[in-house]
């Protein structure tokens, strides 16, 4: 194939729209005689449901309907199990999902108890006042380790226990690997991650058609197939009379999989139940109760090393906070279990998690999804090793590193796509390499920050490594169809959420079928147009879905040169597919072109051969026996303010190897976003919980999302290991950047500060400069 | 609440609109859903975001903060003004596409009119004036670096051009 497009920095096709303010987003979904939806939420994370009186909400102005609970009938029901426990032997996992409205028990707060339907969103907020709730307050659960004291209340009452999960996985024998040790380091680690805040915030519209027996549902969705199937089982219908389709998203970052949200559930219920298309947007305020977090957990570590600091064993227990449901199973403490194995040799490794239900909202994969907690752990578990044999922190790192004639490198236990954890490919030590000449680790730590130092400056560095399992299946498809104009359509059934799909799928079937990439229209997200997928999750799109771009278009470019040939009475090596036509190699006034071989594969007269199908088009199927491993480092310099802790960044720098690269200019778009969230987790967002699961910071004047002045410059740098698992070689990029940036953070600042000396050690995320000065103060 | 509507009129993008609105009524929800100019987003309604960013007489406003009838009689300009008749994009949109200075574009109206504003004022900005001004702005997709090289960029652009 042509190599065109593939792997140049190609300009997006889909930016046209978005900067014309074209482009078509939930809240835009306009339709005649539309009511909208508002939602009374609990205000209290835990208690008994004595009963909601409605009867005011119902008289008021615009107001058409209020449902509680009851009123959902045999529609109330749990939401489903999203992903299923891997088979791991000796797994304990309590299912237990959240519901459309809370019925009998309020879990955490913001938990939806009744919904307005009015004229307009205004009225029926207005009415959300008029609603009476009569409750018996229950003790919270927020903190997990207490959470597991047997005098705890229940978060279930029902369960009679706090554990969501337990799981036990190993490699090797870490005892006997103790015993071997000269150096064991003990610690605790507190890492929280956060609200994943898209600027978009959640948002269905749905609309039933009485007359067509068909409902049509607009989702802030990722997964909308998954959607699609869930809902038409829910409703009574057939997957053929509803459609799902999520047009632009304003960024997705995991929590806007297919949950199954109450919202998601209700909207389409209400459409039927009143006949009358019907619109919810979720308000800042509500998105942070509403939508799904991923928040903390608690890890006593020990690493086991030699005198050289060679990595001999790590043993591992952690406490997962869950929080009120699990629908998302176990896939984010997988991640981190299975995560915290980086790029290094670890020959024996001992983990165990409990997952722990907590009186707070839903916790499922925010970008990294589980990656960072268990990259940090072991990150920092290097660090100290190195500061307590004296080895440099990047040489400990070196002498750890999977060699390259070790791949494909088995880890053993399961990863979260069920599939023992196996490294497809990787070339570590060169990556590691370039992020130091790039930093400037040497002369920076050699002479440039003693410098510094002898004037009074706190400067510091840090560098960090780390893997993450991407493109997991189970498959996705495409749909690649060549029309009479002699464009291409490919249809796919993946959501987009600014990923660049529009652009990197073109590149795709642009090089197969010889055409501009501009004359590809990629359609995402919606039901209609191409029925099976999962969705876009786990850094899988680029990689699943591409490839699925990629052998439907490779069919059809056989097709159009298997037609032409017929035409034309000669072989189809003779003939080259370019330029939106199939001409005869050295005769290139002899050509047809594109256009014309789709109109003649729908033939007026003669009969399509038996084995053959009409029209120029494909659907193929892509699924990876197993996910491809990226792997990268980040390095930075810090300065610190010793007055103040304020940070600056005064040098960032990643390299990074995700295989074969479709568009540079995309992929550093991805790592570039995902570092300023990684920055933002490191150092500006925490959700600040009372004891009583309130929520102090809900606003974003409060949660403080990094601005142009917090996120720096970044250096990028690529290495490029294909992935062996697909035909296009290509590893995940989305969540990348964001993995490593909390010890690299703790490491800079640590050495910044000179934090040893004071025996302060920085073993928690987010970090903040007020963090920083209790800590520093403790010590002092 | 008893309705209290007023007759606004107001122009948006060269074109005079009048219609009735509550009192209580959002610009932003105005412009959106009333005069059906949806390329104005919304993100959190609290004036943090900047994403509902439009001009009003020239200067950048947050069409959240604001009541519609505050924009009675007022000039207004949105996203969907920025585009020349013929649909090609300005210098600052085309900016923004040649440097992936954008990727979900829900925050990307907020931005475009923002520094529409900041340009005029400051035609001659260095990267950390740019990055100032971007401030109240926020992106939760492209960590900033692509926009900012957009708006150096563009800067250039409109200096080129002007006399």
């Amino acid at each position: 194939m042509s190599t065109r497009y593939f792997g140049a920095p190609v300009k997006r096709n889909e930016d046209h729209r978005l900067l014309t303010g074209q482009a078509l987003f939930v809240d835009d979904v306009e339709l005649p005689g539309m009511l909208h939806v508002a939602f009374l939420r609990s205000q209290v994370a835990h208690a008994r449901i004595n009963s909601i009186d409605v009867s005011g909400a119902l008289k008021c102005e615009g107001v058409v309907a209020v449902y509680i609970a009851e009123d959902l009938e045999t529609y109330w029901q749990p939401g489903p199990l999203l992903v299923p426990p891997p088979p791991i032997a000796g797994i304990t996992f309590n299912l237990r999902t959240q519901v459309p409205l809370a019925k009998d028990w309020i879990r955490h707060v913001g938990e939806p108890l009744a919904i307005v339907v009015a004229e307009s969103r205004y009225l029926a907020e207005d009415a959300l006042d008029q609603i009476v709730v009569d409750l018996d307050m229950l003790p919270v659960v927020v903190d997990i380790e207490s959470a597991l004291d047997p005098s705890s209340v229940h978060v279930h009452d029902d369960l009679g226990t706090n554990v969501s999960a337990h799981v036990y996985q190993s490699k090797g024998d870490y005892r006997a690997a103790a015993l071997r040790a000269d150096l064991i380091l003990k610690r605790r680690f507190h890492y929280e991650h956060g609200i994943s805040s898209p600027i978009e915030t959640r948002g269905v519209v749905a609309q039933w058609d009485a007359r067509g027996n068909h409902m049509t549902i607009w989702d802030t969705t990722q997964a909308p197939v998954f959607i699609r199937n869930g809902l038409a089982a829910m409703l009574g219908l057939g997957e053929h009379q509803v459609r799902v389709i999520a047009p632009f998203v304003g960024g997705g970052f995991g929590p806007k999989m297919m949950m199954f949200y109450p919202e998601e559930v209700a909207l389409p219920w209400i459409a039927m139940r009143l006949n009358r298309p019907v619109k919810w947007i979720e308000d800042r305020l509500e998105h942070f109760f509403a939508t799904t977090h991923e928040r903390g957990q608690i890890h006593d570590a020990e690493i086991a090393v030699d005198r050289d600091g060679r990595i001999l064993g790590v043993k591992d227990v952690f406490l997962h906070d869950t929080g009120a449901y699990n629908p998302y199973g176990l896939t984010v403490p997988i991640n981190s279990q299975c995560t915290l194995l980086g790029p290094y040799l670890v020959p024996a490794y001992d983990s165990t998690f409990t997952a722990v239900f907590t009186n707070l909202p839903i916790v499922t994969p925010y970008r990294g999804a589980g990656r960072q907690h268990g990259v940090f752990v072991m990150e920092r578990l290097l660090d100290l090793v190195a500061h307590e044999l004296e080895i440099d922190p990047a040489e400990i790192r070196r002498r750890n590193l999977i060699p390259s004639d070790a791949f494909p490198y088995k880890n053993e236990i399961i990863y979260q796509d069920f599939q023992p954890l196996e490294y497809d490919s990787g070339n570590y030590q060169p990556v590691l390499d370039m992020a130091l000449e790039a930093i400037g680790y040497a002369a920076f730590t050699g002479s440039e920050q003693p410098k510094l130092r002898a004037a009074g400056r706190c400067v510091g560095i840090g560098i960090a490594c780390y893997v993450e399992g991407t493109g997991i299946g189970p498959y996705e498809g495409a749909k690649v169809q060549v029309l009479a104009n002699g464009k291409v359509s490919v249809a796919t059934g993946i959501g987009t959420q600014g990923q660049g799909h529009f652009t990197s799928f073109a590149q795709i079937a642009a090089d197969q079928l010889g055409v501009d990439v501009r004359d590809v229209d990629i359609v995402t997200g919606d039901t209609e147009r191409f029925y099976w997928g999962a969705g876009t999750f786990a850094s899988r799109g680029a990689v699943v879905a591409g490839n699925a771009v990629n052998e439907a278009s490779k069919v059809v470019r056989q097709k159009a040169l298997k037609l032409a040939s017929d035409a034309f009475e000669c072989s189809e090596d003779d003939l080259v597919i370019a330029d939106g036509k199939v001409s005869i190699i050295g005769i290139p006034e002899k050509f047809i072109r594109l256009g014309e071989l789709a109109q003649r594969a729908n033939p007026m007269r003669g009969a399509v051969k038996p084995g053959t199908e009409p029209g120029l088009e494909s659907t193929q199927y892509f699924g990876p026996p197993s996910g491809a491993t990226a792997n990268g480092v980040h390095a930075i310099i810090v300065e610190i303010d010793p007055e103040t802790f304020d940070l600056k960044i005064l040098k960032y720098v990643v390299v990074h190897d995700c295989g074969t690269v479709i568009n540079p200019m995309i992929l550093a778009g991805q790592i570039h976003g995902g570092v300023a969230q990684g920055i933002g987790n490191a150092f500006y967002e925490k959700l600040s919980f009372d004891d009583q699961g309130q929520l102090l910071n809900a606003s974003l004047a409060d949660y403080l999302l990094p601005t142009a002045l917090e996120v720096p410059r970044m250096e990028l740098a690529h290495t490029t290991t294909p992935s062996p698992l697909n035909p296009l070689g290509i590893k995940g990029a989305g969540e990348a950047g964001a993995i490593p940036v909390g010890p690299l953070f703790a490491q800079a600042i640590e050495d910044a500060l000179q934090l040893k000396r004071k025996n302060v050690e920085l073993l928690e995320i987010p970090l903040s400069p007020s963090r920083l000065f209790e800590l520093s103060k403790g010590a002092a | 609440m008893a309705s209290d509507r007023h007759d606004i009129a107001l122009s948006v993008n060269g074109t005079a609109y009048r219609r009735p609105a509550d009192s209580r009524m959002l610009l932003s929800d105005f412009l959106r859903h009333e005069l059906l100019l949806a390329g104005t987003h919304v993100g959190c309604e609290h004036g943090v975001c900047g994403a509902c960013t439009i001009l009003l007489d020239g200067v950048a406003i947050r069409s959240c903060l604001m009541l519609a009838v505050q924009a009675n009689g007022h000039e207004l300009s949105t996203i969907e003004g920025l585009a020349t008749s013929t649909g090609a994009l300005n210098s600052i949109q085309q900016a923004m596409h040649e440097h992936h200075g954008l990727q979900c574009g829900y925050c990307t109206p907020g931005i475009l009119m923002t520094m529409t504003a900041f340009l005029k004022e400051n035609p001659s900005p260095s990267e950390d004036e740019v990055r100032e001004a971007l401030s109240g702005n926020l992106c939760r997709c492209t960590g900033y670096q692509n926009i900012v090289d957009a708006m150096m960029a563009a800067a250039e652009a409109l200096r080129a051009t002007s006399p």
